[in-house]
């Protein structure tokens, strides 16, 4: 029983290393072993696009409460300019960017 | 064949270390491949402590009393599903469960996690891998599950109150909590660590923390369902230590899941929600202390063993390591806003997170006082039920009324003209039913009347926001009213699974105030032929029965019940004699359950005498089964909430442009 045992753990183990291992056997001499991290412009895009849909997401909730009466017209009329803006605002400092991504689209053959 | 889980768990521990080291050097030198092994170690870590337990179950199946945690926890008549339950009914195989959720939880994290982004996913995994190489070596060097002896004839046998099919689900599901809440918090340090102040990490926890929040809100209601049933004292929570253990990760985890919302919404409470975390997580840890270290008396506790000063060890570790890691990247947690007024949705979210937070220390403080007293002033002392039920009268009826008045205020602000309108329904609804219980002697308990009261409101606001909401979806061109409810609820999982969960909070509150508050208590001893009158209902002991069961013996107090002119049948209480040495009477109550007005006859036969009389407690607690309503509600008031939103999934897939596998 114990031989069958041990038998059984290094069968485990020798999986388990070959498994763990297997990044290095599959790619023994990649071109690149850099981990990818997002650089200053791509960080900044994702706080855009956060902040541009928590101004949408704050835009479509407002309406909505608007409509089933929660909200008051005063509140609304006060509450729903600064959003849009919010919203426009977000959204332009996200065009050049997405103008050059429609560009590199189009470039593709 | 304890050699083979013994060899399992070490080869845990040691993927588990490879998964520290080397992902935490693959992180920082932002080596790919070294991050992607790394990730694998943890993936087999769950295989081979998935092994080691199949070989725990193999034992306790064969009953392989050769394995010292099998000999200690069950015998040879012990029922299949109880002896299986015997994996976590002892000390070790429950630590092995642990580590088994844990490296479960971790790879599927890893595995599912990508959307987070490859340089946080590179921190989150040694962060991960360190919580398992605790429990792993805790497994292998201090309390092994496959310790071995000379097999004896046959085990000491299963305690009687863990033979309880609660006992087969409850543990497993408190696991699953709080285990679970590891995930967030590995999340949220590998953002930190990472230098991410974008809210990836809350987006690829959302699930996993609902999810254990949910597990440790089951486990827990189904705790107090066994103790209910087999503890035999007439109530379902003590306020034990380790019952609140449980609670306080809960409370935390409960309040960054509505903070978190404010930081989705807003961009506010940042460095809060990252505090609320590590709470919960630190918590679910000292919990895990306070049931294996034996500093607690308590029936839900192991006992004494050499677990502690581990436990506190890693938990100041712990929270050391965190708490500076947030503070050395306070610059990256600043709120984008403000509070623009206190009169707004996201203002009632902060005084609900800072009720919940209260109720969570001042049950803590609860919780350590006696031990502090006794380790620096030798004295033992208690924290009583008074005490918690100040504090849970203090902070939970203003939570209570918080959940009615949320959703009736708009988010940044809202004018008095409006809350008038909003709350007008609401308020007449909750008015007009205090009015009417007042008149129908709810009196009698001022908490309980308040209770009801603000239970009304709430349950007034939450429909009110359905039948608005059903209505303007309707109004947007839905074919039929049903098509309109589905719709609104399938566009809105998150608001209106949680205003469900809030009903369920309700069911838990109105449970709670009228089995606690409204109960009626009788004891009395009974000879046979005697009766006893207790809110309506009328005993008569008909005879005393002793009888053979399937491990015990069994004895029984027959009782004929009687509710004014309705022969309501027999009802059994008693106690059952088992022959092993742990716990060798168990009480046995009797309970009568009425399901349309929600109320419990509890008969407790507390000492059978020796003149053939019985001294019976018997206890009426109206609404008492709403609580375990309230349980279902829950889960499908959670399901809603984890259901996934694929027009969500497609606008996170465009924000962080993620390929569509990953998401």
């Amino acid at each position: 029983m114990t031989l069958l045992a041990l038998v059984l753990a290094a069968v485990l183990a020798a999986a388990c290393v070959g498994y763990v291992a297997l990044p290095f056997l599959r790619e023994p001499d990649p071109e690149s072993d850099r981990l990818d991290e997002p650089g200053e412009l791509d960080r900044r895009r994702v706080a855009l696009e956060e902040e541009r849909d928590r101004a949408l997401g704050a835009l479509k909730e407002l309406e909505f409460d608007h409509r089933t009466g929660t909200i008051a017209d005063d509140d609304y009329r006060a509450l729903v300019g600064p959003l849009r803006r919010q919203a426009a605002e977000a959204i332009r400092a996200l065009e050049p960017r997405a103008a050059s991504s429609v560009a590199r689209v189009r470039s593709c053959p | 064949m304890p050699e083979l889980g013994r060899a399992a768990l070490i080869l845990s521990l040691g993927l588990a270390l490879y998964a520290l080291v080397a992902g935490g050097y693959a992180a920082r030198a932002r080596r790919r491949r070294l991050a992607r092994s790394a990730q694998n170690a943890l993936l087999a870590a769950f295989a081979s402590t998935a092994l080691a337990s199949l070989v725990l179950v193999s034992a306790l199946l064969r009953h392989d009393f050769g394995f010292v945690a099998v000999a200690q926890t069950t015998s040879s008549d012990l029922p299949t599903a109880y002896t299986l339950s015997a994996f976590w009914g002892g000390q070790e195989g429950s630590l092995l469960l642990w580590l088994l959720v844990l490296t479960g939880y971790s790879a599927a994290a890893v595995a599912l996690g990508r959307r987070v982004g490859p340089d946080v996913l590179a921190w989150v995994v040694p962060v991960l891998a360190a919580v398992c190489v605790f429990f792993a070596f805790m497994l292998v060097a201090v309390s092994s599950p496959f310790a071995t002896q000379p097999a004896p004839a046959d085990g000491a046998g299963m305690t009687p109150s863990l033979q309880n099919p609660y006992m087969l689900a409850h543990p497993p599901l408190l696991y699953l909590g709080y285990v679970g809440l590891t995930i967030p918090f590995a999340f949220a340090m590998g953002a930190l660590l990472a230098r991410r102040s974008d809210e990836r990490w809350i987006v690829a926890t959302r699930r996993w923390t609902l999810t254990a929040w949910a597990f440790l809100g089951v486990g827990q209601l189904l705790g107090a369902h066994w103790a209910y049933e087999e503890v035999g004292w007439g109530g379902f929570y003590a306020w034990d230590p380790v019952e609140n253990a449980a609670l306080m990760p809960w409370l935390a985890a409960t309040a960054f899941l509505h903070s978190v919302m404010i930081q989705e919404k807003r961009g506010m409470l940042k460095v809060w929600n990252m505090l609320l975390v590590i709470g919960a997580f630190c918590l679910s840890l000292f919990g895990t202390f306070l049931t294996r270290s034996g500093v607690v008396n308590s029936i839900h506790s192991f006992t004494q063993s050499p677990l502690g000063p581990w436990f506190l060890g890693f938990i100041a570790l712990v929270t050391a390591c965190s708490l500076a890691l947030v503070f050395t990247r306070l610059p990256l947690l600043r709120s984008q806003t403000r509070l623009e007024s206190l009169v707004s949705r996201e203002a009632t979210f902060l005084y609900n997170n800072l009720l919940l937070v209260a109720l969570c220390l001042t049950i803590l403080w609860g919780v350590i006082f006696p031990l502090l007293s006794e380790a620096v002033r030798g004295e033992a002392v208690s924290v009583g039920r008074p005490y918690y039920d100040f504090f849970l009268r203090s902070f939970g009826l203003p939570l209570l009324l918080l959940m009615g008045i949320g959703p009736l205020i708009a988010w940044r602000r809202a004018s008095l003209r409006a809350l008038g309108k909003t709350f007008l329904v609401p308020l007449g609804i909750s008015l007009v039913v205090g009015a009417i219980l007042l008149a129908l002697g709810a009196g009698s308990s001022v908490p309980g009347l308040i209770a009801y009261t603000f239970s009304a409101f709430v349950l007034a606001s939450i429909g009110l926001e359905f039948v608005r909401g059903t209505r303007a979806r309707r109004a947007l061109g839905a074919s039929s009213w049903p098509g309109a409810f589905a719709s609104l609820v399938a566009r809105n999982r998150r608001r209106y699974g949680g205003y469900v969960v809030h009903a369920a909070v309700v069911l838990l509150a109105v449970g709670i105030a009228g089995s606690s508050a409204y109960e009626t208590v009788r004891e009395q001893p009974l000879r046979p032929g005697e009766t006893l009158e207790a809110a309506g209902y009328t005993l008569a002991l008909r005879r005393v029965e002793e009888r053979d069961g399937a491990n015990a013996t069994e004895l029984r107090a027959v009782l004929g019940v009687r509710r004014g002119d309705d022969d309501l049948g027999a009802l059994e209480a008693g106690k059952n004699r088992y022959d092993i040495e742990a716990q060798p009477v168990s009480n046995e109550v009797g309970i009568r359950s009425d399901l349309l007005t929600g109320e419990d006859l509890f008969v407790i036969a507390d000492r059978f005498n020796a003149d053939g009389s019985v001294y019976l407690k018997v206890l009426v607690k109206p609404l008492v089964n709403l609580i375990w309503l309230a349980g279902l509600v829950f889960v499908l008031g959670s399901l809603v909430t984890l259901w996934p939103d694929a027009r969500e999934q497609r606008r996170l897939l465009a924000r962080y442009e993620l390929h569509p596998a990953e998401a």
